[in-house]
């Protein structure tokens, strides 16, 4: 062959472009579509996980209403709909979903370094949801030991799912966590070596730090929930004792003892708590590029966001233990604990202040993504209030296993990512699609969904306070609970029948739009980062044509005084600028 | 340009190209570098973690624990993973010197006997496991044991992946691959043996000691 020089040479990425339907769209190495099959994995598997709450709440509400849910299915829909949610739904949706599809395209490189390797992920985590799905057709049923498997319930024989349901519950969250593994070694290299020219990691979007922290802190936790899957798997099928104390079942002194069940605790929290910031470093990213192009302003204290990500992400691998207040720790231990957890809420509510001043004065447009940003800020800092008060031990201890606890995460982690979810989804559509959402359908739907969600949280506190115990399958002899809690539960229950049906606008929402309304446009919000200046919308595959773009500012000029528009794209060199370093008068 | 000037950098002040014109990666190696020291830092939370496990089994356990004697074998299995590391290295520095990377070259027979020395290892492992199976230490009948088949089991699995791209490197080299690429293939692999090594010596002090 003769030579030919480097700079000559044909784009590599035009001579891979995928032809077939197979290459193109099945075994994909595009980030775009394994953002899509990410993206569509997870949320099939979300709904799954509503319909379990649905039934979960029918019980509570209405108990006994429905004959075949008894209480080993209760415990099972509880804790499938926990595992699936926290894991399977949220990390798979934010990090494979929205980081593989913004990370290629906000820092201008055409694929991921390893699109191989991302292609292997996707699959990896498809086999883990379906070795977990799998485990609804196992004799016992699926795993019902409440999604943080504590031992040694999890696998004592007697409770839910203990055999072969729990043991599909560890091996698919093993996969989970290598393809994650796959893919975060893929988001982190991609974000680090391979941006284009002039990107600084200053110049980042909030979204790529947000995205980049989490897969960080997701590298770093999710070993140690491989960790105590292993080892629990090895105390249920291999009889070894890592976790199992000595037990008399069933008037028979167990072969295994001497375990122990807080080391299982211990390791369990270590991953549990750093993925509550993997799902919320990717919210807060997303939620503040959101809230800057829709309010025409720039991201208030750019450098003490970024910071406060990072500030955020190194203090939660310090909180893990202020979920066991009530496992008998020494309670200088606690102190420590929770001395941790109150200092983790200076940067986040540094956060939360850097949006509202966003906002300040800002041209807001009040648009489906903005409203569902603005909705995060509300849920975002009720979850967080009664974080403070959980974080306490002394106020943790009466309210520990109480409805308060549930309100509280669901609240924090639960509705305001999803929140955000809705506000990503609405606010990129435009991008994946070429077509604009229904604005009306989107409002209604937000406004159904953010209303309904406080009918169902705001009365569990209350339900808290009264000392409504969580996790139990009907009430029984609690006299200490008055009865006029079961009219609030019942009420609750009707308001998530209401949120759940809600949700079917979003998706005839977006299935309808990808018809029947007009074409959006390059760039509809008139935003500064790099995705909204592809030469294509939907971007093609290797992204930018023949040249890759070059950053000239960082990803927030929106509203400078005297440019022609309220935007200046990153991409943009400026006239007065041209090519050259140059640094502006104010600061 | 430092990181830490980097992430301090009033980036609203800025309007231009602060680099010149060319893409500056945050670190100024091969992608794949990158990444394998990334992996290495999730394998080490991982052996961490696996460590601290142990200790505190023995801290918090009902006091069940009964040290395992750890068989001869070991000290020979951990000579010739020594002698892995030392031929893995000694292939890199033989493929500095060359021109063009072959199997049949000296570099690429090293690199092949690195990992053929690997598979000894494994196999030693083996046979260790054999002995106190025959000495009555099986997985279930005490935490010891348990834990001394998991943390050898976990090396050696981190070991066979690091076979799984030896063996894709050696295709790679047989059909040719171009030079650059090879050694860094080599000096990747080295790299990742030099740390299951040190993994191992950790792994071997932590089990004999209690």
């Amino acid at each position: 062959m003769a030579y030919v020089p480097l700079a000559d040479q044909d784009d590599p990425h035009a001579l891979h472009d995928p032809h077939s339907f197979i290459t193109k769209y099945v075994w994909s190495q595009d980030h775009k579509v394994i953002a899509i099959q990410y993206g569509g994995t997870a949320i099939f598997v979300g709904l799954i996980a509503l319909g379990l709450s649905i039934l979960m709440r029918l019980q509570l509400g209405f108990p006994d209403s429905i004959s075949w849910i008894d209480p080993a299915f209760y415990y099972q829909a509880v804790t499938m709909h926990g595992m699936i949610m926290v894991v399977y739904l949220l990390t798979a949706l934010f990090l494979g979903g929205f980081g593989n599809y913004l990370i290629p395209l906000m820092c201008g490189t055409r694929d991921m370094v390893f699109p191989f390797l991302n292609m292997l992920s996707f699959w990896f985590y498809l086999l883990s949801v379906i070795i977990l799905l799998a485990s609804f057709f196992v004799t016992g049923g699926p795993a019902g030991a409440g999604w943080t498997l504590y031992a040694p319930q999890s696998i004592t024989a007697g409770t839910p799912g203990s055999g072969g349901g729990m043991l599909l519950m560890l091996i698919s969250l093993a996969v989970f966590i290598v393809a994650f593994t796959m893919g975060g070694l893929n988001y982190v290299t991609t974000i680090l070596q391979a941006r284009t020219r002039g990107m600084t990691l200053m110049r980042m979007p909030l979204s790529i730090w947000g995205i980049f922290t989490a897969t960080v802190l997701g590298l770093f936790a999710f070993p140690a929930l491989l960790v105590s899957a292993i080892m629990l798997g090895f105390d249920l099928v291999l009889g070894t004792s890592f976790f199992m104390p000595a037990m008399m079942q069933l008037g028979e002194q167990s072969t295994q003892d001497g375990g122990s069940p807080i080391l299982f605790q211990h390791l369990f929290w270590f991953f549990g708590h750093p993925e509550v910031y993997i799902v919320a470093l990717p919210a807060f990213g997303l939620v503040s590029d959101v809230i800057a192009t829709h309010a025409r302003k720039n991201i208030f204290g750019y450098r003490m966001m970024v910071w406060a990500i990072i500030a955020i992400g190194g203090l939660s691998f310090l909180v893990w233990a202020h979920h066991m207040y009530v496992s008998g720790m020494n309670p200088y231990f606690g102190f420590f604990f929770a001395t941790t957890t109150l200092i983790i809420a200076v940067p986040t509510a540094l956060k939360v202040y850097n949006w509202v001043l966003t906002l300040w004065q800002g041209n807001i447009r009040l648009n489906t993504p903005m409203l569902f940003a603005i909705g995060f800020i509300f849920t975002f800092v009720h979850g967080g209030l009664t974080g403070l008060f959980l974080g306490n031990v002394i106020i943790d201890v009466p309210l520990a296993d109480t409805y308060f606890v549930v309100a509280h995460f669901h609240m924090v982690m639960g509705v305001s990512p999803v929140l955000v979810l809705y506000a990503a989804l609405y606010h990129w559509y435009p991008k994946m699609t070429g077509r604009m959402y229904n604005e009306t359908m989107g409002k209604v739907h937000f406004w159904c969904t953010f209303l309904g969600t406080y009918a169902i949280y705001l009365p569990m506190h209350y339900l808290g306070f009264l000392g409504v115990p969580r996790r139990y399958y009907e009430m029984g002899n609690t006299d200490f609970v008055p009865a006029t809690a079961q009219a609030l539960n019942a009420n609750i229950t009707i308001a998530a029948i209401f949120v759940a049906t809600a949700q079917v606008l979003f998706f005839i929402n977006i299935f309808m739009s990808l018809r029947k309304e007009k074409d959006a446009g390059g760039n509809p919000w008139g935003a500064t980062t790099l995705e909204w200046q592809t030469p294509d919308t939907p971007p093609k595959h290797g992204n930018w044509g023949p040249e890759l773009p070059t950053v000239y500012r960082w990803a927030y000029d929106y509203s400078v005084p005297g440019a022609k528009q309220d935007f200046i794209p990153q991409n943009e060199p400026g006239e007065e600028y041209e090519k050259t370093f140059h640094t502006r008068g104010h600061s | 340009m430092s990181l830490y000037r980097q992430v301090t950098e009033k980036p609203w002040n800025q309007v231009g190209l602060p680099d010149g014109i060319e893409a500056r990666p945050t670190f100024q190696v091969p992608d794949q570098k990158v990444a394998l020291v990334l992996f290495v830092i999730v394998a080490c939370v991982l052996f961490s973690l696996l460590t601290v496990s142990y200790y505190l089994r023995i801290a918090w356990g009902a006091g069940d624990w009964v040290p395992v004697s750890e068989p001869a074998t070991l000290w020979i299995n951990t000579g010739v993973l020594v002698a892995c590391s030392a031929v893995f290295q000694w292939s890199v520095i033989q493929a500095r010197r060359q021109e063009a990377i072959r199997l049949t070259s000296m570099a690429g027979l090293l690199f092949v006997a690195g990992g053929l020395l690997t598979l000894v290892f494994i196999a030693g492992q083996y046979t260790a496991w054999q002995t106190l199976i025959g000495g009555g230490y099986t997985l279930q009948s005490n935490p010891a044991n348990a834990f001394f088949y998991l943390l050898t089991g976990v090396h050696i699995l981190h070991l066979a992946g690091g076979l799984w791209v030896w063996t894709k490197a050696l295709f790679n080299m047989r059909s040719g691959a171009n030079p650059g690429d090879s050694r860094l293939s080599i000096e990747l692999c080295t790299w990742y043996w030099h740390f299951l090594l040190l993994v191992w010596f950790g792994l071997f002090y932590v089990l004999s000691t209690t």
